[in-house]
């Protein structure tokens, strides 16, 4: 049986919604950047972001950029969406290497899903959702 | 120790029906009547309820919500002193008795109920993460397409497959012992044998689960009450003791699949080991001491998960544990869902398993367990708060 390559959802019908702690993830990634916020005072990573370093509870945050490298810690093979019957997506959520402690939730795109695995290595790439956002996707590192 | 200050004295539910089915009854009215039905069993007057202990914000299902004034005004309940829910949603489902508890224990309330009603024509529950806005913090999950929570649970439960090397027999065993015991359950929605054929045959999706992985679309309503132990000695069932009852949990689980954050050993749970420890040490009991388990079942892996959280196998033999046959209702070690859970009797948010946990301490379940002394009931693996309780032989 030949598998469809798994893909994402209509950029048309993804939102997101920003605050004043997550808004400069989404203004990075709009620049095809990867950050995550990174306590100023201890160093924890935490995703996503938060008011306060769940370790030692500073405000203060260093955005961190980020290779875009990441790993898959688990997935799943989603068959359909509301209104989308046939669509295929692998929903993972992924381990990043240079920022320890934090995962991302995305989809891995263009592969076949029987080939994705915990552990697969995998890389960022930008894609643009509903009012100009962009949205981080993954594709298996070559 | 909780040591049984407080006693469930009456249960009540309408029919369970399929998605759709309840109308053109309303959320008032189902639970109206889960609520007089529940007083007609412990002998109570409605007007004797003067306490109201929801969980899940109260909330019914995702769409709509209950209210304790409106209660008041169409059952002619006179005055209340308690009016209070535990937060997020089914996780807290067993845990609302303990709420109930508190209010009894600390005066404020005599008569409290409990009360949960479901319906899902405005909305299905297993498309509720696409039909809700994202907020900022959803909005780091919600554009991978985890559309409702079976499908954010089934990456919990590849973890656990991959860690342990569960296989999908043990979820099929689940589906399969629970709807054995549906069976002969004149008020199960599914009566219908299901074999391996129809389980392997199923369509995947969210791959590793399958159709008879998730929990029914069902609509109704079940109310318990709960009063002191002194009140309950004087009414019309054999009182049945709260030995111990437990909410919240740890931080490690803290917003589950929502979050995915959760270090390795935690996300592949059922996020319940922190609620089992301090159950069991109020109860001074063990899982060696538990009867008859009702575990919160909206879908199947779930199930093998909360084996572990609560010691009735180690940590990562849940699989095997369930495939030995050891949660059969007749034949195994413990057995769990005797009602048919709500992957085949009815999905009402784990109120099900309240009800059934209190006739099974009374000694007259449909599918009684022998001498059945003591019987655990759990909330959803979910969002915390999560909760369980443990229930005594009605005496």
């Amino acid at each position: 049986m030949s598998a469809a390559l798994a893909t994402s959802l209509p950029a048309e019908i993804v939102q997101i919604t920003t605050d004043a702690y997550t808004e400069p993830f989404w203004l990075a990634a709009k620049e095809d950047r990867l950050v995550a916020p990174k306590c100023a005072d201890c160093g924890t990573f935490r995703l996503p972001p938060t008011p306060f370093c769940p370790e030692c509870r500073s405000k203060a945050v260093d955005w961190t950029e980020l290779s875009g490298r990441a790993e898959v810690f688990s997935y799943s093979v989603v068959h359909g969406f509301p209104g989308l019957p046939d669509i295929t997506l692998v929903a993972a959520v992924l381990d990043l290497p240079d920022a320890p402690g934090a995962r991302l939730i995305g989809n891995i795109v263009d592969v076949d899903p029987a080939v994705v695995h915990i552990g697969m290595p995998v890389t960022v790439q930008f894609s643009t959702i509903s009012d100009g956002w962009k949205v981080p996707q993954f594709r298996p590192l070559d | 120790m909780t040591a049984g200050d407080v006693a469930v004295v009456g249960v009540g539910s309408t029919p369970y029906y399929r998605r759709g089915g309840s109308a053109p009854q309303s959320i008032v009215d189902l639970a109206g009547q889960a609520i007089l039905a529940a007083c007609e069993d412990a002998g109570l007057a409605v007007t004797d309820i003067d306490g109201f202990a929801y969980y899940s914000m109260a909330g019914a299902g995702y769409g709509q919500a209950m209210d304790t004034a409106v209660f008041m005004e169409t059952l002619g309940i006179p005055e209340v002193t308690f009016s209070a829910t535990l937060t997020s949603g089914g996780g807290g489902s067993a845990g609302s008795v303990g709420l109930a508890r508190a209010a009894i224990v600390s005066g404020d309330a005599n008569v409290v109920v409990s009360v949960m009603a479901l319906q899902q024509d405005r909305g299905r529950l297993g498309e509720v993460f696409a039909l809700v806005p994202p907020d900022p913090l959803s909005s780091f999950l919600k554009p991978a397409g985890l559309s409702g929570p079976g499908h954010l649970m089934s990456v919990l439960t590849r973890r656990h497959m991959h860690d342990y090397g569960t296989r999908r027999e043990a979820f099929a065993e689940v589906a399969l012992s629970q709807r054995a015991n549906a069976l002969n359950r004149p008020d199960a929605i599914m009566r219908k044998p299901l074999t391996e054929d129809d389980y392997w045959n199923a369509r995947m999706i969210a791959d590793p689960l399958c159709l008879y992985d998730f929990c029914l679309e069902t609509e109704g309503a079940v109310a318990v009450i709960t009063t002191s132990a002194d009140r309950a000695k004087d009414l019309r069932q054999k009182p049945v003791p709260v030995v111990a009852a437990v909410h919240g949990g740890h931080r490690d689980w803290g917003r589950a699949f929502s979050w995915y954050g959760m270090p390795r050993e935690t996300f592949a749970s059922s996020g319940h080991a922190a609620i089992a420890e301090h159950l069991y040490g109020r109860a001074g009991v063990t899982a060696e001491d538990i009867d008859v388990a009702l575990l919160y079942d909206h879908f199947s892996p779930m199930v093998v998960m909360q084996l572990e959280d609560y010691g009735f196998c180690k940590k990562g033999e849940g699989g095997p544990f369930v495939e030995s046959g050891a949660v059969r209702y007749k034949g195994g070690s413990i057995p769990v869902n005797t009602h048919g859970g709500q992957l085949s009797e009815a999905y009402i948010i784990g109120m099900t398993h309240i009800k059934e946990g209190v006739e099974q301490m009374r000694g007259t379940a449909i599918n009684q367990v022998a001498d059945a002394e003591l019987a655990l009931v759990t909330g959803g693996p979910a969002h915390l708060p999560v909760s369980g309780l443990i229930l005594g032989q009605a005496s």
